[in-house]
């Protein structure tokens, strides 16, 4: 019933801080550090913005609902104070200017009817808002006129029956999904109604989804604000990375509730690979990794017009239905050539043969070149997909040596460590791939493989041992194997993603295909400082 | 469907346009309250829509006059689709009153066609918009589905 999403947020779940820890030394007693909540790793992470980070690491900070919520209260009651205008009125005003608090206050002091103006508010002043009974009035909308209606109208004066007006922001609010802009129902008329009003006017139910999608355009009209992805998480992320500096840092962040998720593109984690590459990569694969699969252990060319044929029975001797050419399946030589050796193809060399292998072969390279980072990426992948109940089974399994090796809970711990050490490592060597397939050669991918290949080494060895029976692990010593194992395997991810994330901001690396934005610059220094 | 709301209103309109309409709009047939037909012409002698009358088609739905109607120029052997940049041939009309942005509930039906009156007075352009072939051959959606983009309010 897990999805792999939640399985990903799961796998760091509750108070796994491996990943983002500043600290580079993951010597074992990180592995223990149980009973450190999340939040104050995460305060001390913007805290300690003069200390050495690692050069994958990105300050951001975590907002809870009521953070949010409270840090619009505080912008709104500093306006409301500073320009002596009403809250919902401050609250309108921030929002036009995309909470840009100190934009908003010097233009209003310029010329503060035009900003009102612009702004969907009126300069009128008026009482609190109220429905009214108005004698002789007609509703404009649903031409009611009977006595006693009660009808309700903004600053500007446009004036409606309150049925009306219910239906009116009903279809805003519920069909919409309008809240920050709904404006009067006249035609032409930009005046924007408030929170006040709008409480006087709805249902309750009513009132909540609007507050709700208030909330919502607080952080999604800020860029340095983003929600949290996950499921059913209510967070927001704050982080100050700008789109332009993402070809030269790839921006992971760490939700309270432990799904990990780059800033930049909201995907999953994908260090050491830039969303641009990841972009890239999974439009590539999305594209036609399945079909030359395929192709790939299935067919092969027509020497002579390149014709991707599939051979689906029958003997060896092919004739291209398209160019007609005729030749040796097995050989890729001219069927002429063969003689009188039909239908078993047994000679050794001839020159036909060879090169027409020779241009399948170039052909194939490049197809080659892709499978192979696809097939390794799509492994780890896999993996990890089958490390997940591996991972549901373990915390079973830690019941289970408890009670058989007498362990206390504390002494078992060990094999979560190492369940969400092989998740995240797995998670980066997935990504390593997609990153190399785009890497043009230099001197420093040597550097880079080396790397991977240690981290995939120590990986694979770590999720052996992990697959022990419970009995073997009860031994003191696979125990310590596996820890040693674990903190080896963090150590080693930690050296590859700060190695590449440093390249990558000092822009050493060459791609073999151009970002599709921008780079920040000849010198990238806004990357990081 | 009409609802109650939206056929109170609409019955109010109906007196109201039976009572009199503007010069150049007619009602041709409101039978219910969700579809009703009205013929109109320009008022002026713009070549481009001399001597001629167009057929509207509104359609209502239950949120109406929340909602816009859908309203479309239908093709029929005395009533051609007007030659307009914002008028595709298959009589679908690109105007942001008609969109849910544009619209306000203050709108009727006699101040669609008052407005779709002058959008043709006022223009002086012989074409169809672009893309007119590729648009009136591919698309499936209602009118209210398109997302059009109010490019140029003048025309």
């Amino acid at each position: 019933m897990d999805t792999d999403d939640d399985f990903m947020s799961n796998v760091s779940s509750e108070e796994d801080m491996l990943p983002d820890d500043s600290d580079n030394d993951m010597s074992g007693d990180d592995d223990f550090d149980f009973d450190d909540e999340p939040d104050p790793d995460i305060d001390i992470q913007k805290d300690i913005g003069q200390q050495k980070r690692a050069a994958y690491d990105v300050p951001f900070t975590v907002h809870q609902p009521q953070d949010i919520q409270r840090q619009q209260d505080d912008l709104i009651n500093e306006v409301n104070m500073i320009l002596n205008i009403s809250k919902e009125e401050a609250a309108i005003l921030l929002r036009h200017f995309r909470w840009n608090k100190e934009r908003l206050i010097e233009d209003y002091m310029d010329r503060p009817s035009q900003v009102l103006d612009a702004a969907g508010l009126s300069e009128k002043i008026s009482g609190p808002p109220k429905l009214q009974v108005i004698p002789g009035f007609c509703c404009d909308i649903c031409c009611e006129e009977e006595d006693g209606l009660e009808s309700f109208a903004l600053k500007c004066g446009h004036r409606y029956c309150v049925d009306c007006y219910r239906h009116y922001l009903a279809q805003k609010i519920r069909e919409e999904g309008e809240a920050a802009r709904i404006q009067c129902p006249s035609d032409g008329c930009n005046i924007i109604i408030d929170a006040k009003s709008l409480d006087l006017l709805v249902t309750a139910e009513l009132t909540e989804r609007y507050h709700k999608l208030l909330n919502r355009t607080f952080v999604e009209d800020k860029d340095t604000l983003k929600w949290c992805p996950a499921p059913d998480c209510q967070n927001a992320v704050e982080c100050n990375i700008k789109k332009k500096d993402l070809n030269r840092i790839v921006p992971t962040v760490s939700c309270l509730c432990s799904h990990r998720f780059c800033f930049g593109c909201i995907l999953n984690d994908h260090q050491p690979a830039p969303c641009d590459l990841v972009k890239k990569w999974l439009k590539k694969c999305a594209d036609d990794s399945e079909t030359a699969n395929w192709i790939s252990a299935n067919t092969k060319e027509c020497p002579k017009c390149g014709s991707t044929i599939e051979k689906n029975g029958g003997c060896n001797h092919m004739t291209c239905r398209k160019c007609k050419h005729e030749f040796c399946w097995m050989c890729m030589g001219l069927w002429s050539e063969h003689g009188t050796s039909w239908y078993s193809c047994n000679r050794f060399e001839e020159k036909s043969g060879t090169e027409a292998r020779d241009a399948q072969a170039k052909s194939r390279v490049s197809l080659e070149r892709y499978l192979h980072y696809y097939n390794r990426y799509a492994n780890h992948e896999q993996s990890a997909r089958l490390d997940k109940d591996l991972f549901h089974k373990t915390e079973k399994k830690m019941v289970q040596l408890q009670k058989e090796s007498g362990m206390s809970w504390i002494e078992v711990q060990y094999l979560s460590s190492a369940s969400k050490a092989l998740q995240t490592c797995r998670q980066t060597l997935m990504w390593t791939y997609a990153f190399a397939f785009y890497l043009a050669r230099n001197n420093l991918t040597e550097i880079f493989e080396d790397n991977q290949k240690d981290l995939e080494l120590a990986v694979e060895s770590l999720s052996e041992m992990f697959e022990k029976p419970v009995q073997d692990l009860a031994d003191q010593k696979l125990k310590v194997d596996i820890m040693d194992k674990t903190s080896y395997c963090n150590k080693r991810r930690i050296i590859l993603l700060d190695d590449t994330a440093q390249n990558l901001a000092d822009g050493k690396w060459t791609f073999n295909v151009e970002f599709s934005t921008p780079s920040a610059g000849p010198s990238g220094s806004g990357a990081r400082k | 469907m009409a609802g109650t709301f939206a056929t109170k209103r609409l019955g109010k309109e109906l007196a109201k346009i039976h009572e009199s309409l503007p010069p150049g709009i007619e009602l041709v047939s409101a039978d219910n309250f969700e579809e009703w037909f009205l013929d109109i012409r320009v008022l002026d002698s713009n070549p481009l829509y001399l001597n001629q009358i167009y057929r509207l088609k509104f359609k209502f739905s239950a949120q109406y006059p929340i909602e816009p109607p859908e309203v479309v120029f239908v093709k029929l052997a005395d009533r051609p689709i007007p030659i307009h940049p914002h008028i595709y041939s298959n009589g679908i009309i690109c105007l942001d009153l008609l969109g849910q942005q544009g619209w306000s509930p203050v709108q009727n039906v006699q101040s669609i066609c008052m407005s779709l009156q002058s959008m043709l007075t006022g223009n002086s352009k012989n074409e169809r918009p672009a893309g007119d072939e590729d648009f009136v051959r591919g698309n499936r959606l209602r009118p209210k589905d398109i997302n059009f983009y109010y490019h140029d309010n003048d025309v």
